[in-house]
């Protein structure tokens, strides 16, 4: 069975972006770049179906700019076989990519897809979702633990007050949640032996996606901001600002 | 204009939380029906239809519906769209598992977590954890929303809206539903809670959380935990506020050995009163708290209690 892992080139978790002065996105010149951490998560998933011989090809496809090659690398290192680049512009919509990815499905015939739950740039949480509905499939979003037996795959979902498993027909999409696993480094000789792996780069026209949006930012604002309060000196003071001035407890 | 709400229940009642969607999406500008979708669930259409500015209730019932699985409710959703302006449900696990997979359906795209309703097709969403915040116009024909509760104030009850029943879609033949396990507790809701009380890495231990439950019982208050606590294994994954968890935004939010990453603000910096109590004077929660007190938790804890009564 194929895996198809998808990847997203974003900003790096630990940077505190900066919106620009004129409101028209955020300023990511010369900031640090990584996969997405849900999609790593996607990725180890993928390879570990593969060391368990469950799956015979791991298949890592980013759509974006050509840096998003050096992301399909991080890929290639972890253990995938090969990588596709979709090239388009670096702010195309989740609908757009799921429909990019559709097709991509349609080629490669994978079992199993799988997506990092969000990417943390725009959180969005839809492009899993709107590729199995493109696709027909079903889905297993936010996903803590996947088991496949018996041509299914049984998914265990992070879901509001805790957890629901559900049983899905494959080949099914399956959305990556931060409990799935915990990724592995990459090595140095693993490294230098992804340098050699296929990459291989497709336009959406080439595959027949419509990449069109109907949304448009308008701007990018800096949310409201907070002010610090005060420092109390000690809990008995703690415990009357909070009866007498801020009135939330009795 | 006319918005279709997708209700959040558990085929027995309807969660509060669909009354901060209704309330946004009376601000889409025209009439508001709710779809009600499950198995056995006419008491959640009667209580719908209870609530303020419901013109309509729709309800569609099917053995196929009863565990929500997405696969189902997205074709019952998008049956129904077509008649629609908006079509909105709460950006919880549910609303973000099921909507993107209806509006791809009908080939629109989405706008998630929805903050504020700017105009009937322009609408602010936090991105980069909260960090930014971006005004998206759409111009699709259907507007397909999530909308985060926490930032739009409940509808109330007077309404006396009729219930219509619409024929369920057939099953997809995609997805079975084998189990949940829901973890049982007389606490409030954490999304909905009036004061969460929340433990960081500081915390030490799962014991340990003991200490804040027996505050949470004092305070009538949700438990909430920071992501490094839940990796940790100090708490259940459930309670994870911030980006990648739950969104809060209680009248009293009190974080106890939490650092305040940006992660963890993104979920809570819009709660009407923070507290953060924390042995570091430089952690960054201190920043967005109202009241800071630098001190060993293990003996404010216990003194705190003590004085609340």
């Amino acid at each position: 069975m194929k895996v198809l892992v998808c990847v997203k080139r974003v900003v790096d978790y630990n940077v505190k972006v900066r919106v620009k002065s004129d409101q028209s996105g955020v300023d990511i010149a010369n900031v640090k770049m990584s996969m997405n951490p849900f999609d790593e998560i996607a990725v180890e998933q993928a390879m570990r179906l593969r060391e368990a011989s469950q799956a015979t090809e791991v298949v890592a496809v980013s759509c974006g700019p050509t840096q998003c090659q050096e992301t399909l690398r991080t890929a290639l290192a972890m253990g995938a076989d090969r990588a596709i680049l979709v090239e388009c512009e670096a702010d195309v919509g989740p609908l757009a990519v799921a429909r990019i990815l559709a097709r991509l499905v349609e080629r490669e015939q994978p079992g199993l897809v799988i997506l990092g739950k969000q990417a943390i740039d725009d959180d969005s949480n839809q492009t899993g979702q709107m590729l199995a509905s493109l696709c027909d499939m079903p889905q297993g979003t936010f996903a803590s633990k996947l088991v496949l037996e018996g041509g299914r795959a049984v998914v265990t979902r992070e879901v509001d007050g805790g957890l629901e498993t559900v049983s899905l027909r494959m080949p099914a999409v399956v959305t990556a949640d931060l409990r799935l696993n915990e990724p592995r480094y990459v090595t140095l000789p693993n490294i230098m032996k992804a340098k050699k792996k296929p990459l291989e780069t497709v336009t959406p026209a080439a595959l027949g996606a419509e990449t069109a949006s109907a949304q448009r930012v308008l701007k990018v604002s800096e949310p409201p901001t907070r002010k610090a309060g005060i420092r109390v000196p000690d809990v008995a003071t703690l415990v009357a600002k909070l009866r007498d001035e801020a009135k939330v407890v009795s | 204009m006319r918005a279709l709400v997708l209700a959040e229940h558990d085929n027995a009642s309807l969660k509060p939380l669909n009354r901060n969607v209704l309330a946004a999406a009376a601000r889409c500008g025209g009439e508001v029906d709710v779809l009600v979708a499950g198995q056995g669930c006419a008491a959640v259409a009667a209580q719908a239809a209870k609530l303020a500015g419901v013109a309509k209730v729709l309800l569609s019932e099917a053995p196929h519906f009863e565990h929500g699985l997405a696969e189902n409710i997205a074709l019952q959703v998008a049956a129904l769209a077509g008649g629609y302006t908006h079509v909105i449900a709460p950006a919880s696990s549910f609303g973000r598992n099921v909507l993107p997979r209806a509006a791809a359906r009908m080939g629109f795209g989405q706008v998630s977590d929805v903050t504020a309703i700017v105009s009937a097709d322009t609408f602010e969403r936090p991105i980069y954890a909260g960090n930014a915040i971006a005004t998206v116009q759409s111009g699709d024909a259907i507007q397909f929303l999530t909308v985060r509760p926490t930032s739009f104030d409940p509808v109330g009850e007077g309404g006396a809206a009729p219930v219509e029943t619409v024929a369920a879609v057939a099953d997809a033949g995609l997805s079975t539903f084998v189990g949940r396990e829901v973890a049982k507790s007389d606490r409030p809701e954490l999304a909905g809670a009036r004061v969460v009380v929340s433990g960081g890495r500081a915390l030490g231990s799962a014991e340990n959380f003991a200490l804040l439950e027996r505050l949470a019982t004092r305070l009538n208050a949700a438990l909430g935990a920071s992501r490094a606590a839940v990796d940790a294994g100090y708490a259940p994954n459930d309670w994870q506020v911030g980006q990648t968890g739950k969104i809060v935004a209680p009248q009293l939010y009190i974080a106890i050995g939490i650092s305040g990453a940006i992660q963890h603000l993104a979920g809570m910096k819009d709660s009407k009163v923070i507290v953060a109590i924390n042995k570091d004077p430089d952690a960054p929660i201190f920043q967005v708290a109202d009241y800071g007190l630098v001190a060993d938790l293990f003996e404010a804890i216990p003194e705190l209690i003590e004085r609340l009564g």
